[in-house]
């Protein structure tokens, strides 16, 4: 089973490189991008039959390790095709 | 007192904070490797040393936080171990759990690298016990990752406990109420950014840094 974990920074935590990159975006001449958020896509194969054990699994992998709760959050989404 | 210091693949400041510590004690720290399971019998003190600890990859010190060896440490700690964690050694103490909050790119996107003035910001704890109040001392910070930032309900108890154990004199990354250094609720834990081992030669930054280790080992 093919599962995207998806981390980005809790609301309202400030993000410079996201701000440097919309400085950047900016000075390129695209002035109508008015927002930047970043995140973090992990692809993860996991040996599992069914989707609600391979996301109960990702998200175990998640608070494991791949986000860091106080500042992130992250989603959980079963990849098909 | 009994010392170890830890390395991690990338740690860089692990032979420094060694010599600081066996300058003060007259004797070296046993070096243990970051898959190792267990901590020396008998261990008082427990070293986490700066660099870049798997390459900073994900984020700062979360996989070392996750190596072997912090078990150990971890239940080390709950009983009443000490510990330092300086620079990426404070980023993994925060991303193992040990210490409140997270450190942060800096605000201005820059790596800092420069000798600092600090404030001492309490004295109540075997780290800075031979400092004295609001003290201005000299520490050296190599940092990009220092902006230490965490939520208004743990900021409020690190002021009313007295857990801020150093601040910056100037704002130099971004950090929540200028903070440098914070103590574990039982003030054996101490994270920092600034070097201290860094500052214990006074033809190198000066000896500032030296006071923290005289302090801790006199313990």
């Amino acid at each position: 089973m093919k599962v995207e974990i998806k981390v980005a920074l809790k609301q309202g935590v400030l993000d410079p490189e996201a701000q440097a990159i919309e400085g950047a975006l900016k000075r390129l001449g695209y002035e109508n991008v008015e927002k930047v958020v970043r995140s973090k896509s992990f692809f993860l194969d996991i040996d599992e039959e069914t989707e609600e054990a391979a996301r109960a699994q990702a998200e175990k992998v998640a608070d494991a390790l791949l986000a860091n709760t106080v500042i992130e959050r992250y989603s959980v989404a079963i990849v098909t095709g | 007192m009994k010392a170890a210091v830890i390395t991690f693949p990338g740690s860089n400041c692990d032979r420094d904070l060694a010599v600081a510590i066996e300058r003060v004690t007259g004797h070296a720290p046993t070096k243990i490797w970051h898959k190792d399971h267990e901590l020396p019998k008998g261990l008082d003190f427990i070293g986490v040393p700066g660099g870049f600890s798997f390459g900073d990859y994900l984020r700062s010190g979360a996989i070392a936080a996750r190596s072997p060896i912090m078990e150990a440490v971890k239940s080390f700690v709950e009983n009443g171990g000490y510990a330092i964690g300086i620079c990426n050694g404070f980023q993994v103490l925060t991303e193992a759990g040990l210490l409140p909050g997270v450190l942060m790119r800096n605000d201005h996107e820059r790596f800092v690298c420069k000798s600092v003035a600090l404030e001492v910001a309490t004295t109540s704890s075997a780290f800075t016990k031979e400092y004295t109040n609001e003290q201005r001392v000299d520490i050296p910070v190599a940092h990009h990752d220092g902006n230490y930032r965490c939520d208004d309900e743990t900021l409020a108890r690190l002021q009313g406990e007295d857990r801020v154990a150093f601040r910056y004199t100037e704002n130099i990354n971004g950090s929540v109420d200028n903070i440098a250094g914070i103590l574990s609720e039982n003030r054996r834990v101490l994270g920092m950014m600034p070097h201290p081992e860094r500052a214990v030669e006074k033809a190198v930054f000066g000896e500032d840094g030296k006071a923290l280790f005289t302090g801790l080992f006199a313990a």
